[in-house]
Parts: C-alpha cells; sequence; structure tokens
C-alpha cells in the first residue's frame, strides 16, 4: 500500500514541476497572457502607448484606487460574500480625513491614520451587519453604500473638501518619487498587494478566508468561530478602502462627496477577471492585480485609439464576459466544474 | 367483494453503483385498497415508491397499470397515468396560496388571454377541498399553514390529478394523534371512491387502524404479503428484521473503563428531543440506533452546540461545561463527523493539509497569526500513513478522494485537534464495502487507545458489530440501553419502534 503512494508520489514529483505549476495556475497564466496580447497590440496601434510616461502616469497611476479596492474586496469576494459599500465609502473617508485634517491640523502620517481607522471601522460595520444581523452581503453592503453615500454629501455639506494644499506632503503621498520614475501611488497599490498575498497565503485570516467561502457550514463545525473571522475579513476590505481615500485625496488634491459611486462594480469586475470566484473559495491577488491592470490597460489603450468613451465601457462589458465565460470553459474542460 | 387489481409490479430490480437497492420486488394493488409497504431503513421502499412515481429507471421488472404494460418514464408519465405521490418532505410553495399550491403547473387561464383567472382557480379548489371534508380555505398562504394542513394540501393536490394510485410516503411523520386521525379519515373516503392508496410508514402501530394489506422488504428483497386482520406487529417486526443466516458480527469483548468521560443530562430541544440523558465510557463505542427521524443526528448538533437546546446539562469528565457554538464542543475536545461529509465536513476544493489542519489553526501559528506550513506538512503525512489514506499527495483536492478516504480525512481533522470523544453520523454512509471494513477496524482501533466514540447508525448489523452498547431513539426520546450482549436486531427494532412486548 504505501509503496504504491510512493509510487504514484514519484509520477507526480518525476513530472515537470514547471509544467505542473502552469497547469495549476493556469487562470492566472492565461489572465497574464490576454494582458501581454492586450498591450502588445495597443503598442502595435500607437507606439506612445509603451512610453514610461504612459505605463506609470496614465495606466499604473489611474488603477491605484481601483486597485486597492479590489485588492481588499478580494478577500470578502473568496469568503463567498460581496461588498458594495467600498466605492461610496471611499468618498465618505476621504471626507472625513479631510475634515478632520483640516479642523485638527494634522499631518500627513496622522491623517494617514485616521483614514485607515475610519475605513476599517466601515468594514467592520459591514461585518457586524452580516455576521449579527444576519444580513445577506449583498443587502447588508447595499444598505451601506447609501449610507455612505449621504452620510460623505452630508458631513462636505455637499462641497469639496479643499485640504490638501494646507498640509504639507498630502500630495507627495500618490504623486511623490520615492523610488525614481515610480510615482508612490503605485509603489503603494503594489506594496499594499503584497501585503494582501502574504496575508491571505500566509497567515491564520487569510487560511480562514478560504475556509469560510469554501464551505462555512463545515468550517464552523470544525470550531472556527466564523462570525468573528468575518468581521475582521471585512474590517481588512475597509483598511483598503482607507488606503484607497488617501490615495485619491492626494492624486486629487482634494476629497469630493460625488466621486466614489461606481468604483465598486469595475474593483468586482477587476477581481472576476483576476479568476476569483464568486462562489467564494477561490482566488489570489496577483489575479486581482492583473484584472485591474487589464481594465486600466483597456480605458488607456482606448483612449489613446480616441475612441469614444462611450465605446470604452461597451468593451470594458464584453471583457468581463469574456473573461469569466473563458474561465469556465477551461475550468469546464479541466473538470473542475460541471 | 370482488378486487379489481389495479397495478401490480413483478421482478423489479433496482442497482445503484455497489449497491443492490432492489432484487426481484413483487407488489400488487386493489381498487379500494390501503396496501402498506414496511421494511427497516434501506430496505428500499423508496426506491420502490420512486421507481412507481418515474423518478427512478427501474433496471428489469415488468409494471403493469389498469390491465396495460405501462412505462413509467418520469414523473409527468406517471402524473399522466393517473400515479400520485406526496413524498415526506412537502414540496409545497409556502408563498403561494393553498389554491395556486393544488393547480401548480395547471393554472386557469381565461379564454384566450394570458391572464389568470384566479375566481375559477379558488372555486375549483373550494370544489375539491368539499369533496375531500377539509375545512381549508383556499386564498389562504400555505406558508401560514400547520404541518399538518400543509399535509392536506398535498393530498388535495395528488387528488385534483383524478388519479388512481396515491403513494404516501412517511404521512404522518410529522402529525400529531389527532391529525392523525382526520388523515385517516380521508384516506378511507378515498378508499370508499375506489382509489388505491399505498401507504409507507415506520409507525407500525398505525397498519392496523389503516391499511388492509401490508408487504415487507428487506435488504431490497421481497419477504412476504401479509392481511392485515391475520397479522400482529410482531410477527411484520420479526419478518422485517429477518433471521439473518450468518452469526451477526460482534466486537471483541473490551473490558469497559469505568472512567465516564462525557455525561449527558435531560438534552431537549425547541422540535423534537424530549430530556436524553446517557453516558459515555472511555474507550467505549456508544451505538446510537433508531429509524429516520428518531432524533439522532439531532441529539448530535444539540451536544455540539450547532443548535440551541432548550434544557440540558453536559458533563465532561464529571465537569459541567457548556456548549453553546461548535468552537465550544471542539475546545471541550468533541469533534462531530457529519452523516453528510460533504456538505458539513469537508471543504471539497481545497486539498488534504488544508482539511486536516483547519480545527487546528491555531496550533500551526506563531503569535503573529502566520502558518507554520512545515510542521502542518508533517502531522498530515504521518495521518495519510497512519490512517492509509489512499492520495497521491497531501497536496490533493479533497474532491478527487474516495468517499472511504474522504471520512479518513475528516478522522484526520479531529486526531489532528487532539479530540477525545468523537461523534460519528452514519460514518459509513455512501462507503463501499471495502472501505467500510477499514472504516471499522479503524473505530475500534480508535476505541482501544482510549477515544470515546458515539456511533449513529441507521444500519443494524453495523450498529451490533461495533457497539459496546446501544441506546437506542424513538421519536424524539431515547427509549433504552442495551449492552451488545443482550441485544439483537429484534429487540432494537422494538424499542425503535416504542413496541415492546
Amino acid at each position: 500500500m504505501s509503496d504504491a503512494i510512493k509510487a504514484i508520489d514519484g509520477e507526480v514529483e518525476g513530472g515537470s514541476k514547471i509544467a505542473a505549476l502552469v497547469k495549476r495556475e493556469i487562470g492566472r497564466v492565461l489572465a497574464l497572457g490576454s494582458l501581454v496580447v492586450i498591450f502588445i497590440f495597443f503598442t502595435i496601434m500607437r507606439p506612445v502607448f509603451a512610453s514610461w510616461e504612459n505605463v506609470s502616469g496614465g495606466i499604473l497611476m489611474s488603477t491605484t484606487v481601483i486597485g486597492l479596492l479590489a485588492i481588499g474586496t478580494t478577500f470578502v469576494i473568496i469568503t463567498g460574500g460581496i461588498d458594495l459599500s467600498i466605492g461610496t465609502a471611499t468618498a465618505l473617508v476621504a471626507i472625513i480625513v479631510g475634515k478632520t485634517v483640516q479642523s485638527l491640523n494634522l499631518n500627513v502620517w496622522s491623517g494617514i491614520l485616521v483614514g485607515l481607522i475610519v475605513g476599517g471601522i466601515l468594514g467592520v460595520i459591514n461585518g457586524l451587519l452580516i455576521t449579527i444581523l444576519k444580513l445577506p452581503p449583498f443587502i447588508a453592503t447595499l444598505a451601506t453604500m447609501k449610507a455612505a453615500q449621504g452620510l460623505a454629501l452630508i458631513v462636505s455639506d455637499m462641497k469639496p473638501v479643499l485640504f490638501t494644499t494646507d498640509v504639507k506632503g498630502w500630495d507627495s503621498i500618490a504623486q511623490g518619487n520615492l523610488i525614481p520614475k515610480i510615482p508612490n501611488g503605485v509603489l503603494i497599490l503594489f506594496v499594499g498587494a503584497i501585503i494582501a498575498a502574504i496575508v491571505l497565503n500566509k497567515t491564520v485570516i487569510g487560511r480562514y478566508t478560504f475556509a469560510i467561502g469554501s464551505n462555512e457550514a463545515a468550517t464552523k463545525l470544525s470550531g472556527v468561530k466564523v462570525n468573528h473571522w468575518l468581521v475582521a475579513i471585512y474590517g481588512i476590505g475597509g483598511l483598503y478602502v482607507g488606503m484607497a481615500a488617501i490615495v485619491l485625496t492626494s492624486r486629487l488634491g482634494s476629497a469630493r462627496p460625488d466621486l466614489g459611486l461606481g468604483y465598486e462594480l469595475e474593483a468586482i469586475a477587476a477581481v472576476i477577471i483576476g479568476g476569483t470566484s464568486l462562489l467564494g473559495g477561490k482566488g489570489t491577488i496577483s489575479g486581482t492585480i492583473i484584472g485591474a491592470l487589464i481594465m486600466a490597460v483597456l480605458v488607456n489603450g482606448l483612449r489613446i485609439l480616441e475612441l469614444q468613451q462611450e465605446w470604452q465601457y461597451v468593451i470594458t462589458g464584453a471583457v468581463i464576459v469574456l473573461a469569466v465565460w473563458g474561465d469556465n470553459v477551461r475550468r469546464r474542460s479541466a473538470g473542475e466544474i460541471s | 367483494m370482488a378486487t379489481t387489481q389495479l397495478l401490480s409490479l413483478t421482478g423489479v430490480s433496482k442497482e445503484f453503483p455497489g449497491v443492490k437497492a432492489l432484487n426481484n420486488v413483487h407488489f400488487d394493488l386493489n381498487k379500494g385498497e390501503v396496501h402498506a409497504i414496511v421494511g427497516e431503513n434501506g430496505a428500499g421502499k423508496s426506491t420502490l415508491m420512486k421507481i412507481l412515481s418515474g423518478i427512478y429507471k427501474k433496471d428489469a421488472g415488468d409494471i403493469v397499470y389498469q390491465g396495460n404494460h405501462v412505462d413509467v418514464s418520469s414523473p409527468h408519465e406517471a402524473q399522466k397515468l393517473g400515479i400520485s405521490i406526496i413524498h415526506q418532505e412537502l414540496n409545497l410553495m409556502p408563498d403561494l396560496t393553498v389554491a395556486q399550491n393544488i393547480f401548480i403547473g395547471r393554472e386557469d387561464r381565461r379564454k384566450g388571454r394570458v391572464f389568470l383567472d384566479n375566481a375559477r382557480l379558488n372555486k375549483a379548489a373550494k370544489d375539491l377541498l368539499a369533496e375531500l371534508e377539509l375545512t381549508l380555505d383556499p386564498k389562504q398562504l400555505v406558508g401560514t399553514l400547520t404541518i399538518a394542513k400543509q399535509q392536506m394540501v398535498e393530498i388535495a393536490k395528488a387528488v385534483s390529478y383524478r388519479g388512481e394510485v396515491i403513494i404516501m410516503d412517511e404521512p404522518t411523520s410529522s402529525l400529531t394523534p389527532t391529525e392523525t386521525e382526520s388523515l385517516f379519515k380521508i384516506i378511507r373516503t378515498l378508499r370508499a371512491a375506489g382509489k388505491g392508496v399505498v401507504y409507507i410508514s415506520h409507525r407500525l402501530e398505525e397498519l392496523s387502524s389503516i391499511t388492509d394489506r401490508i408487504t415487507v422488504l428487506r435488504d431490497g428483497e421481497y419477504v412476504q404479503t401479509l392481511n392485515t386482520p391475520e397479522t400482529s406487529i410482531s410477527e411484520v417486526i420479526s419478518l422485517m428484521v429477518g433471521r439473518k443466516l450468518e452469526q451477526d458480527q460482534r466486537p471483541d469483548v473490551r473490558p469497559l473503563s469505568n472512567e465516564v468521560v462525557l455525561k449527558v443530562e435531560g438534552i431537549s430541544d425547541i422540535k423534537l428531543l424530549r430530556d436524553v440523558s446517557f453516558e459515555l465510557r472511555k474507550g467505549e463505542i456508544l451505538g446510537f440506533a433508531g429509524l429516520m427521524g428518531a432524533g439522532r443526528t439531532e441529539l448530535a448538533r444539540a451536544l455540539i452546540g450547532a443548535d440551541p437546546k432548550t434544557s440540558g446539562k453536559v458533563f465532561l469528565s464529571g465537569k459541567e461545561v457548556k456548549i453553546k457554538s461548535p468552537a465550544d464542543a471542539v475546545k471541550a475536545g468533541i469533534g462531530y463527523l457529519s452523516e453528510d461529509r460533504k456538505k458539513y465536513g469537508l471543504l471539497l476544493v481545497q486539498n488534504l493539509t488544508f482539511n486536516v489542519i483547519l480545527s487546528s489553526i491555531p496550533a500551526f501559528s506563531n503569535k503573529f497569526g502566520f502558518l507554520k506550513t512545515k510542521p502542518a506538512g508533517k502531522i498530515v503525512r504521518d495521518a495519510i500513513k497512519q490512517l492509509s489514506i489512499r492520495t497521491p499527495s497531501e497536496n490533493q483536492y479533497v474532491k478527487n478522494l474516495s468517499g472511504g478516504n474522504q471520512q479518513k480525512v475528516v478522522i484526520a481533522k479531529w486526531l489532528t485537534r487532539d479530540c477525545n470523544i468523537l461523534i460519528f453520523d452514519e460514518p459509513t454512509r455512501g462507503i463501499d464495502v471495502g472501505a467500510k471494513d477499514e472504516i471499522y477496524k479503524l473505530l475500534t482501533k480508535l476505541a482501544k487507545e482510549g477515544k470515546s466514540i458515539i456511533m449513529i447508525s441507521s444500519e443494524l448489523p453495523e450498529i451490533l458489530r461495533m457497539s459496546d452498547r446501544i441506546a437506542v431513539m424513538c421519536e424524539g426520546k431515547l427509549t433504552g440501553i442495551i449492552d451488545n450482549k443482550d441485544a439483537d436486531q429484534n429487540k432494537i427494532m422494538q424499542y425503535a419502534t416504542k413496541f415492546r412486548n
């Protein structure tokens, strides 16, 4: 018996490890492949597309806010949940940060801390609505989405909060260059992604994120305090909302109460294109980043081709269909789903 | 009175992968007759009825209905022939009215229009209900009715097809005695109208008051058909259990420890459980026998805090513990292995390692919350070897393993967590015969190593083979605890049906 196991084991290890890796990661490999193909296509059409100015200032910089939101919401989606509130919550956090920084005369670091704390609290509120009131995530976050939208308008008195010029260095949060040629906003996105990937794959909370999404009932019966962890996971989503809000205010030079609605769907689209299943239990941060980049590259490239914005929306819609349909076809042929 | 045969089944067989569910079974039904089918769990009653109502396809055999050979190929076909079935679990839509439920799929429309004619629908329902002497309001929402009333709606729906044969699967399982009596009244009305009723029930004491004949099945085989007035419940039971040619396998005699590790006092829940108390000793396998719906799974779930208890105390080695959630139970060292492994036991889309360490993740992480993957890998490889789990590696997805090996993964999960009390709910359900033996050996080994095991099983040979003592439940109550040496299938069935000499 044990010999038989060894034989089978040997067979697996005898095969090429790279081939096995590609097979296991085929979803992300395909997503990355499409990103490269799209990139090459636009480069051939307009060589200026591939210039570093366009790549860093146009593509990467424009994906920072959606990218950060998408990273946080990847956790939520892997649990089998959804967070619709991240868009308007970004606006609310931005407004609160602006108002606090202004009235208390805070410096950059305190302002960032306020943003993370407020974002985290909003996430925890979602988590409590879902676990204590037992609202379905869609409903709970639809409610907080509307509430955040309203609160952002109320707190700001419907006016943008122009605070960034009062705070020394606020604009360099996103626009400075800690590393030459790479805007800090892009750096934040990638550092945020790496931290998220480590948390998701190497820590207890990451493990429970996958467990809850794979089978919540079985996880609970295994003695895991599912509700506690869910609140924490929505809290992580909120922390990334906080980061996104800070980067957004730094880029815009102000906090606008009307900006943010619709970001949630772009972030969710990035997560889905990146191969994370809405059913839960499966997903990666790198896939989400690739998904966000595919959308940013498309928008940027189509703009450079001078295609009207209306058509950019239509094409984004088509890409979502293609990405998810393609993933379904692949997984069906691999026997992963029926 | 001359009898006219309505339906006859001859030589019906049905095989599922690895299981012969029905083998050459006979059954016939006359006009104006109530004919019961009885047997233990797994005797083949439900399979037979599903063949008759077109849900399953028979592998062999012949069905003659009103003198014609018929092939019941789908539920729709069965309905067209005039065979209606009322399933044990009600299939009603709670948010629709009584009338809408009865005529679902056959809605009355105003001539040439797309709109529904609710008035005509209600009128038709009212006439039907009056005919059956049922006091139900056609316009009432079904969700607001009691279970008994809902049962009546199901019956009205079955009758509305104007079929000749009505199959009732455990119709009284959720009814009170008065409600049962009014159900019987309807059945008698149907019988007087010349319909044939197939009646499946675990409640043997009902049979004498409502049935004309009783057919006994055992292990998928036809045993005998009895005329109700000429038989007795004890005869039915002994036919159901049968006299097995081979001697039942019994466990090796193990010296039973006197150390009580778990004591349960007076557990009740809101629905079914009533005042259940028992003790579990160190190194003991305590079997829980009973018919389907006796409350064994409910007891296990209430015990581990998965469902709320309305009363009851739990003592571990003499000390009372409060168990309000599965997390509390796991902390107390009680592991539960559900009868539905896929739904409640495993993360199918994750690998072996993930599943095995799921309950013990805090032990495999440092104080910053980082996972220690190396020791986890070693533990899992050891478990694979120790339990001989057949898998290419610890990275295999659990959904790719066989049922027996999946069960071993769940066992490994609880052993990794150092649980000393294991509750196995139907440990061999869905596991093929060879692997069953391995699971049995594993349970015995665990008990010898000092683990205490509660084993819920609906298979009496399994109960007798494995248990040191056998607790029997019936309708939410513990009806008896028998030492293995004093137990036999007959005795267990008597406790399980509350029937005593």
